[in-house]
């Protein structure tokens, strides 16, 4: 086991775990335009799992199907064994999926701490009345929480920005605090829409240790959207590859790179 | 160095999430609580009490009522002097209906209505976002006041059209009426008043806070983690009607006395509420006590130095008054959009290091 | 019999809805090209029509404050200006107001999000009101710039003889749909076919990129605000002949905002359609529904409308869909 090779490593991973989250052909439309057809794929209990795909390919779209933001014209998506009805992107969340953003989706007006604890905002179940006298359950909870969340804050190693509004961060700390709202939700399955878009080298490296870091631990299952193929091979179990709405590839990072569509559509020109 | 935080340690997630987190901030404040329940009803006139203070009092309500919808909830409500007029007759209605209750229930209880009232327009908010739901409130202003000038039965079918408070007392003491001596309004309108404060700062401490402000933010996002927006829209609406219709009951019954809607609750009420926020703070509760103060006091200078000073007509003061208004708002939106609450804290930010600058 | 004069009161309310499309349409210009809702454009037609009486009356400016403050007695130059001059001069002012705007609030919020931009167009609002107040006194004014006015005798008589029931339509009314209908298709001619309207559609579409091609965002915007304070004269003009120049006119002109959440924000058809379904709805409201409830529906008839509306399609009638992102 220690002395494993990470590919072979993961395939054990990716073929053994019991499946977590299955897609089953799933078709989006806005209007006329096809963003997804008829595409599935499942998602292992513990692996990551990446989409990759050139620019609109559809993979963002992919998460907000996931995530319920979008609701696909057909398919149907079935998460724990079970047929997931049609639910709000609320709804989704208290399933135990959290996400980050393509584009950072923080909230500017709030500081770092606070949007942290938003994560947690379904392990909080006291009242609007006993919130407003902030007797008893309100407070108990608001300080077991911020515990946990001081966890996450150590965790990704932000304490010193704990107090800072959001707005005023530079790119790749919000990146981080995003990731730390999101892992405040504990959630089963954890997406990630381009984690590392914009970054420089060493917070690249960074950010792929605290989302190995994650997986270990916590045993978090990944589903991630990223452009670098470097990082991509190396992080994930399995990867979903897209094209033009369509899925053309699916299957371990070295069976994906010997996938002669895939090679043609996308990674092709990297090749040379 | 007199105002300092070093040495203020907190040793526990409870303390480190108090209202003054420093420990001047709150002996400050106890000993501004102190004066004002303790010294103030002793000396307090009844020009003092009618054109300042029991007026900063009750918008000050308003205020932090309006602040938690559209300073913390980030939706925008030009129906605030609507709403207001909901509280007013609310307790007129129940204050004549039954009048063996106390007076504070039916106060609570007006709030209540109005928090319901205040759902009930707020469903749209649901569908609609940013300036068209600004507009879309304007439905419940010009709505609210017509129902209450058109239907006899809200002002007991009076010949007059108006609705007028009957004396009810507190512990003897007159507190709605014509009787009702200076202390006893003042003392009224500061017990709500710094209890509803402290409620505020509850709630925008606690989780709901934090959902209003999520969907204030950026409400796809809140949504996708986690935040109902029914239920964070609605509760913002409600809670916010809630301190508007207290403040608009007391306005009517301790203050006023006597109200026609259209003239006590018209359009420009709801823009007085929200300029106190603007200029106060959006999002800050001691913003909304600040502008509160600063647009009661603002009339009164300025009546003291053109009228009584100068002589001049009180039309055109009041036109003038209006020009400075609404060149304050555009000020502050330019200069400061965080409004004086903003100011305060780069004071006492500055403050924390006099003397020595560096 | 009950027919016709339901028929004459929508008529009537055709003719009130084109006055609220004039409004409406000066808030689809700005809007459309600055991102900023408006909301002071009721007032500037108060202001316009004040300013308007006023130069024709030949009143003093600032007489109420320059009596106050040195305790004399100005009130009148004693001499009256031709409606004409007296239209060129107040469109030369509301120019400069346009400028001082541009110069004093809107250069300083560029990039402000559009609630901000709002709620300074009602600080706006409250110091127009206060200004016109303060220059031309708050007296209800009577303006008269010669249009006709008064019932159509050969609508009533044409329409008694040939369907028995004499159809009552005020002249100035059939006079300020015809001009609004002038106004309108001088406006789309301008911003289809010249160039100044091109940039100014481009500057709708997108700040920035119109800023790379060389398009000046402050003179665009300088225009615009002098078109819409254009609009708001002629709005003011009508109204004020019709109504009295007072405060009320700019309530009057608030009922373009329902007409905007109908029709969209950003589309004229919207904005003339919009206007005409609020003004027949109202007057109707009023007639059928009105007399059981106590009457004066008029005053919430259009928000509650548009308020209904916007629940069931929330980008108006001629808005595109907005498909939501992350």
């Amino acid at each position: 086991m220690i002395a494993t090779p990470a590919a072979e490593f993961s395939t054990d991973k990716g073929a053994t775990r019991p499946v977590l989250m299955d897609l089953k052909n799933i078709t989006l439309r806005f209007g006329g335009v096809v963003a997804i057809k008829d595409i599935s794929f499942d998602i292992r209990e513990g692996e990551i799992r990446a989409i990759i795909g050139p620019n609109g390919a559809g993979k963002s779209s992919m998460l907000n199907v996931i995530s319920g933001f979008y609701v696909p014209q057909q398919g149907e998506i079935w998460f724990e064994g079970q047929k997931r009805p049609p639910m709000k992107p609320y709804q989704v969340a208290r399933l135990g999926l959290a996400r980050t953003f393509q584009n950072i989706a923080l909230f500017d007006g709030m500081s770092v701490l606070d949007n942290i604890m938003t994560g947690r905002l379904n392990k909080m179940k006291s009242s609007l009345f006993s919130q407003a006298l902030w007797w008893g359950p309100a407070e108990r909870e608001e300080v077991e929480n911020r515990a946990q969340v001081e966890k996450i804050i150590d965790f990704l190693e932000i304490q010193n920005i704990r107090k800072t509004p959001v707005g005023r961060l530079p790119y790749g700390l919000k990146k981080r605090v995003e990731l730390a709202r999101a892992l405040a939700a504990e959630p089963r399955i954890l997406l990630l829409d381009e984690p590392m878009a914009g970054m420089n080298v060493e917070e690249k490296e960074d950010m792929c240790r605290f989302i190995l870091d994650v997986n270990d631990e916590f045993g978090t299952t990944i589903v991630l959207i990223e452009h670098d193929m470097g990082v991509v091979m190396d992080l994930s179990d399995r990867v979903v590859v897209m094209d033009y709405g369509r899925k053309i590839g699916d299957g371990t990072p070295d069976e994906v790179r010997a996938n002669p569509e895939v090679i043609s559509a996308y990674l092709g020109v990297a090749h040379e | 160095m007199i105002y300092r935080e070093a040495g203020d340690f907190k040793t526990s997630y409870r303390d480190d999430g108090q209202t003054f987190p420093i420990r001047l901030d709150r002996w400050g404040y106890y000993a501004l609580l102190g004066v004002a329940f303790l010294v103030v009803p002793f000396v307090i006139d009844s020009y003092w009490a009618n054109a300042v203070l029991v007026p900063f009092l009750i918008y000050a309500i308003a205020a932090i009522g309006l602040n938690i919808l559209t300073g913390y909830a980030g939706q925008v409500s030009l129906g605030t002097g609507g709403f207001m007029a909901v509280g007013a007759y609310s307790v007129y209605k129940l204050m004549t209906a039954f009048p063996g209750v106390p007076i504070f229930v039916h106060i609570l209880l007006a709030g209540a209505i109005t928090a319901v009232v205040g759902m009930l327009f707020g469903l749209p908010s649901l569908r609609i976002k940013g300036f068209y739901l600004a507009v879309a409130t304007l439905a419940a202003q010009f709505f609210l006041v017509w129902l209450f000038n058109k239907v006899p039965w809200f002002y007991n079918y009076s010949a007059s059209g108006q609705i007028n408070a009957p004396e009810r007392t507190v512990f003897g003491w007159a507190v709605t009426g014509p009787a009702t001596s200076a202390p006893a309004k003042y003392l009224t309108c500061l017990v709500f008043a710094v209890v509803l404060a402290w409620i505020a700062r509850n709630l925008t401490r606690g989780m709901v806070g934090r959902k209003w402000m999520a969907i204030r933010d950026m409400d796809i996002a809140a949504e996708i983690i986690g935040v109902n927006p029914l239920t964070a829209k609605l509760s913002a609406f409600a809670v916010s009607s809630f301190f508007v219709g207290i403040a608009g009951a007391l306005l009517f019954s301790v203050y006023l006395g006597a109200a026609e809607a259209s003239e006590a609750f018209g359009i420009n009420k709801s823009f007085l509420v929200l300029f106190m926020i603007i200029i106060g703070g959006l999002g800050s509760i001691f913003g909304s006590f600040a502008g509160a103060a600063f647009l009661v006091l603002l009339p009164v200078l300025l009546k003291n130095l053109l009228v009584v000073r100068l002589g001049w007509p009180t039309d055109l003061a009041a036109h003038l008054e209006l020009m400075i208004v609404g060149g304050l708002i555009i000020f502050f939106l330019i200069v400061e959009p965080h409004g004086l609450a903003r100011l305060w804290r780069l004071t006492k930010e500055k403050l924390r290091l006099w003397p020595f600058p560096h | 019999m009950e027919f016709l004069y339901a028929s004459e009161v929508l008529v009537n309310g055709l003719m009130a809805g084109v006055m609220y499309s004039l409004v409406a349409l000066g808030f689809v210009l700005i809007y459309k090209a600055s991102g900023v809702f408006n909301y002071a454009q009721g007032v500037m037609a108060l202001f316009a029509a004040m300013t308007l009486v006023g130069i024709m009356e030949g009143r003093v400016p600032f007489a109420h404050l320059i009596n106050a403050a040195f305790g004399v007695h100005v009130d009148r130059f004693g001499w009256t200006v031709p409606a004409i001059f007296g239209i060129a001069l107040t469109a030369l002012i509301m120019v400069g107001l346009a400028i001082a705007v541009e110069k004093l609030v809107l250069k300083h919020l560029v990039g402000q999000e559009p609630i901000i931009l709002f709620m300074a167009t009602i600080g706006l609002a409250w110091f127009l009101e206060g200004l016109g107040d303060v220059m031309w006194g708050a007296d209800v004014k009577v303006l008269d710039v010669g249009l006709p006015q008064g019932i159509s005798d050969s609508i009533e008589t044409a329409t008694n003889n040939w369907l028995g029931y004499g159809f009552f339509i005020d002249r100035l009314d059939i006079w300020a749909t015809v001009i609004a209908a002038a106004l309108v298709a001088a406006l789309v001619g301008f911003s289809q076919y010249t160039k100044q309207g091109r940039a100014m559609r481009a500057v709708a579409d997108d700040h920035q990129a119109a800023l790379s091609v060389g398009i000046s965002l402050r003179f665009i915007w300088i225009m615009v605000w002098s078109i819409a304070g254009f609009v708001a004269l002629v709005a003011g003009i009508m109204w004020g002949t019709k109504s009295g120049v007072q405060f009320s006119l700019s309530l009057i002109a608030l009922k373009a905002l329902p007409v905007l959440m109908l029709g969209g924000f950003t589309s004229i058809p919207g904005a003339i359609v919009g206007g005409l379904i609020i003004g027949m709805g109202e007057k109707l409201f009023e007639y059928f529904i009105g007399p059981m409830v106590g009457g004066a529906t008029e005053n919430w008839f259009a928000y509650v409308l548009a308020l209904l509306f916007l629940v069931f399609r929330p980008q108006g009638l001629f808005g595109e869909r907005i498909i939501e992102r992350v």
